[in-house]
């Protein structure tokens, strides 16, 4: 996509939600934005890097928990929070890229998910209570336009996220164009092929599984801030699930495909529940079927193939 | 070149043949036949599309053109209905299945029969002693010349009428290629079936079949009877490379 | 000594039901590469069904038949409609219909039977300890159909000619199909008898830990986890698998961690078990020629 076409899009974004949304739409705006840096950095080591994880909800709540305590206790600005949390949460993901190495396929998200069960479970132990709260959790305060501005919370908020989230994207949009992404996605393809043209591998997966969870933790920050409110039982397996839910519905190794993963998960389930208020998990699950069946390979491939379609980007023959 | 004018209704009849994989074709029109009792060789280069030929005629890829067999039209069945329909097909790579031992194996070859197989089996013996030796032992075990045998005791477990043999020689010692073809000749003489067999060693295949023909990139370049090929030398180096 | 022993049986008796499903997910695994992680909720779903007719007054061994032979139809149509048109699709495509048919079955039982838990009677009566005082009825009953189910299931595999078509199909389903063995066919009854077998797990857990829709999740976990401890290639491995994550998780659950942190440990456990041996205790690492 044209330069010129991705910044028209963004100051869009930026602008057209503050003029006319409510505060809560608002609020679920931003929690698109959020949850799209989320399963951004779930395709990042899944998608692009093929280790599958279950278990990404954990980097979000270290994110989340990260901002919450240091806004909380130690009374740090939401906004320095991110590097802290980023750097917390890409040492946190190298650890467990480690132990990934051994595993792969089946094994991986085996590991991955009981690192998700085992997330809230940690998170109320008692041990830990004056810092997390414990099974309360912990409330933050929603911060203030800077300067001055004439934004209320929501519609700051909203930009702030937005601001961090493009950030985030474009990084990772270089990097995946760039050698090291071509590095991954040869891992993923041919490992084999891969270490025998010299990638280190473990090196790779590992940094890949570190990024990956830096940026799933950044996302985490964001959210924490946007909800004001941070809670054990918020970031347990079902959180794991719906990011993989929003990796597999926009589309594996894609930069497009988690902004569309996001919007799905944060709207239909509201959908469904209008459908159907006795079984809405029902239609949520016919919606996500209907879904793989019309774009097989996730919302991303729809869109590749409508590029491909587009005029300045027919081949001249 | 010499012409080829058997006349009669053959057992396989191929017309206008195209195939390929995907959005590709890789053969791009062949015509030839297969008679009942017969043996024909179907020869060739690495990609020239020998395989997808017998793909083609498994209904193992997309396909374009007459594919007769008997009488009847083979395109468009699946591929475990022609089978039961009296092709046997021995693919490349021989498709052992490693898992399961050499009995399994013979099993899944007369699945499409009914009724008890001992006595067939022992007739496989005969033709492959090895395999009464290795008979309780996981396939995957065996030799490249024993899975060859295994495969092709395989394909004539289903009584087939015609049998297809993908690249037979291949990956094997010359001895036991020569045991192998041997038996082929055996086969060739009792069992009554039309052979369509692919080979890269031509004089291997020309010696053991009445009718030849060449591909080349998909396309059939010669075609005639084996024996008249195989003793023009001309014809030989410049088509065979021997 | 006698608690020790009592926490072993009972885990005997969890694990036989984590073997079953263990086995289901192994079967499908094997026959089609993925995991069937809706395999807990279709489950779940039978285990209603055989309520509903035992409730209308059909005796329980009728509606027990009748339940495994409703989850083999519905495993049947699953398969034929859902997995089969994605066979050649990208394998998240896939992921995506078991994360959904998860969702509609959890979430139509809910909506069809409440979210109240419900007694679910057990065939083998309401008697206390036997054997000095080990095993309960229940458990005895429950481990002993599970191993019946577990050896026909073997037997048909080893002995029969259907069942040794079902296992080449899995292996090898193009030598399979020159072979004259209907391929799909083959896939669809795979299924089905996942499904049975599924069916039969959740009417013996049922009795246990009454009936809920969310009853299979945990079921579910463990038995991949069992799976994947025994090795995901090996029937036999994931089987044996499910038994020792059934001991563990009575044990740990009893003795080291409580009820809340006993799911953590078993899978925390579990995966040092992998990180030693990633096959799984009884899997072979493939070796792929280059």
């Amino acid at each position: 996509m044209s330069r010129i076409a991705i910044i028209l899009g963004c100051i869009a974004l930026a602008v057209l939600p503050l003029l006319g949304a409510s505060g809560y739409q608002l609020f679920q705006l931003t929690l698109v934005v959020t949850y799209a840096v989320a399963i951004l950095g779930l395709n990042l080591v899944t998608g692009y890097n093929g280790q599958v994880s279950l278990g990404h909800g954990a980097f979000y709540a270290v994110g989340a928990y990260t901002t919450a305590i240091l806004m909380d206790k130690f009374a740090v600005p939401y906004w320095a929070t991110l590097p802290v949390a980023a750097v917390i949460c890409a040492v946190f993901g190298f650890l467990i890229g480690l132990p990934a190495l051994r595993l792969g396929g089946l094994y991986l998200a085996l590991t991955t998910f009981a690192l998700s069960v085992a997330v809230p479970q940690l998170l109320k132990y008692k041990l830990f209570d004056d810092y997390t709260g414990g099974v309360q959790g912990i409330v933050i305060d929603k911060p203030d336009a800077p300067f001055g501005l004439a934004l209320n919370s929501d519609q700051w908020v909203y930009l702030f996220t937005l601001a961090v989230g493009i950030v985030c994207f474009v990084l990772i949009a270089n990097l995946v164009k760039g050698r090291i992404g071509r590095a991954m996605i040869a891992i993923r393809d041919q490992p084999l092929a891969a270490e025998a043209m010299g990638i280190d591998i473990a090196m790779l997966k590992t940094y890949t599984f570190a990024v990956s969870a830096m940026i799933t933790g950044i996302a985490g920050s964001l959210g924490a801030v946007a909800v004001q409110f941070v809670a054990p039982d918020a970031f347990g397996a079902p959180l794991s699930l719906t990011f993989f839910v929003g990796f597999v519905v926009g589309g594996g190794a894609s930069i497009v495909g988690p902004i569309f993963g996001a919007i799905f998960v944060e709207f239909i389930p509201n959908i469904a529940d209008q459908i159907s208020k006795a079984a809405p998990g029902a239609v949520y699950g016919v919606l996500l079927i209907a879904l793989m069946f019309v774009a097989p390979g996730g919302c991303a491939s729809i869109v590749r193939k409508l590029s491909a379609r587009m005029p300045w980007n027919r081949k001249t023959t | 070149m010499a012409s080829d004018t058997k006349s009669g209704p053959a057992l396989l009849e191929v017309k206008g043949l195209r195939a390929g994989y995907g959005e590709t074709w890789a053969l791009h029109g062949i015509d030839f036949r297969v008679d009942s009792g017969g043996v024909t060789a179907l020869l060739g280069a690495n990609g020239a599309g020998k395989t997808t030929t017998l793909r083609a005629i498994s209904g193992m890829v997309k396909t374009d053109g007459e594919i007769s067999f008997l009488g009847t039209s083979l395109r468009g069945m699946k591929t475990e209905k022609i089978a039961a329909a009296g092709v046997a097909h021995v693919p490349d790579g021989r498709g052992t299945f490693m898992e399961l031992s050499v009995e399994e194996n013979m099993k899944l070859g007369a699945y499409t029969r009914r009724g008890d197989m001992s006595g067939e089996f022992e007739r496989m013996f005969a033709y492959f002693p090895k395999l009464k030796q290795r008979f309780r032992q996981q396939a995957g075990l065996l030799s490249g010349g024993e899975q060859q045998m295994l495969a092709i005791a395989r394909a004539l477990l289903l009584k087939p009428k015609l049998l297809l043999l993908d690249e037979p020689s291949f990956g094997l010692a010359p001895l036991i290629v020569r045991e192998i073809f041997d038996i082929m000749r055996e086969i060739k003489d009792k069992e009554g079936v039309g052979i369509l067999v692919v080979e890269q060693n031509a004089s291997l295949a020309l010696d053991i079949s009445e009718r030849a023909y060449l591909l080349e990139t998909g396309r059939i370049v010669m075609s005639g009877a084996s024996a008249e090929i195989a003793k023009d030398e001309g014809l030989r180096r410049s088509y065979l490379g021997y | 000594m006698d608690g020790v022993l009592h926490q072993v049986f009972s885990g005997i008796a969890s694990g036989g039901i984590y073997a079953s499903i263990a086995l289901a997910l192994v079967m499908i695994f094997t026959a089609t590469h993925h995991v069937n992680f809706a395999q807990g909720e279709m489950a779940m779903f039978s285990t209603y069904i055989a309520l509903t007719l035992i409730q209308a007054g059909v005796p329980y061994w009728i509606a027990f038949f009748a339940t495994v032979i409703f989850a083999m139809v519905v495993g049947v149509i699953v398969q034929k409609v859902l997995m089969e048109p994605l066979m050649n699709a990208p394998v998240l495509a896939s992921v995506g219909v078991f994360i959904g048919l998860l969702f509609i079955f959890n979430s139509t039982a809910g909506w069809i039977f409440t979210y109240t838990l419900k007694p679910f009677p057990s065939p083998f009566g309401e008697g206390g300890p036997l054997f000095g005082g080990f095993f309960s009825r229940h458990e005895l009953g429950s481990t002993a159909i599970t191993l019946v189910v577990l050896l026909s299931v073997w037997a048909f595999f080893r002995f029969t000619r259907l069942g040794l078509a079902m296992r080449a199909a899995a292996y090898n389903p193009s030598s399979s199909r020159l072979s004259g063995v209907p391929v799909a066919t083959m896939l669809a009854l795979g299924w089905g008898l996942a499904s049975g077998i599924g069916a039969i797990a959740g009417m013996m857990v049922a009795p246990i830990v009454f009936l809920d829709p969310n009853m299979m999740a945990g079921v579910l976990l463990y038995a991949f986890a069992g799976a994947l401890l025994g090795g995901i290639t090996n029937p036999l491995g994931a089987v044996v698998g499910g038994f020792i994550v059934g001991v563990i998780e009575n044990l740990g659950g009893a003795y080291v961690v409580g009820t809340e942190l006993k799911l953590s440990m078993a899978l925390i456990i579990i995966v040092v078990v992998l990180t030693l041996k990633p096959a799984g205790l009884f899997g072979k690492v493939l070796s792929s020629r280059v």
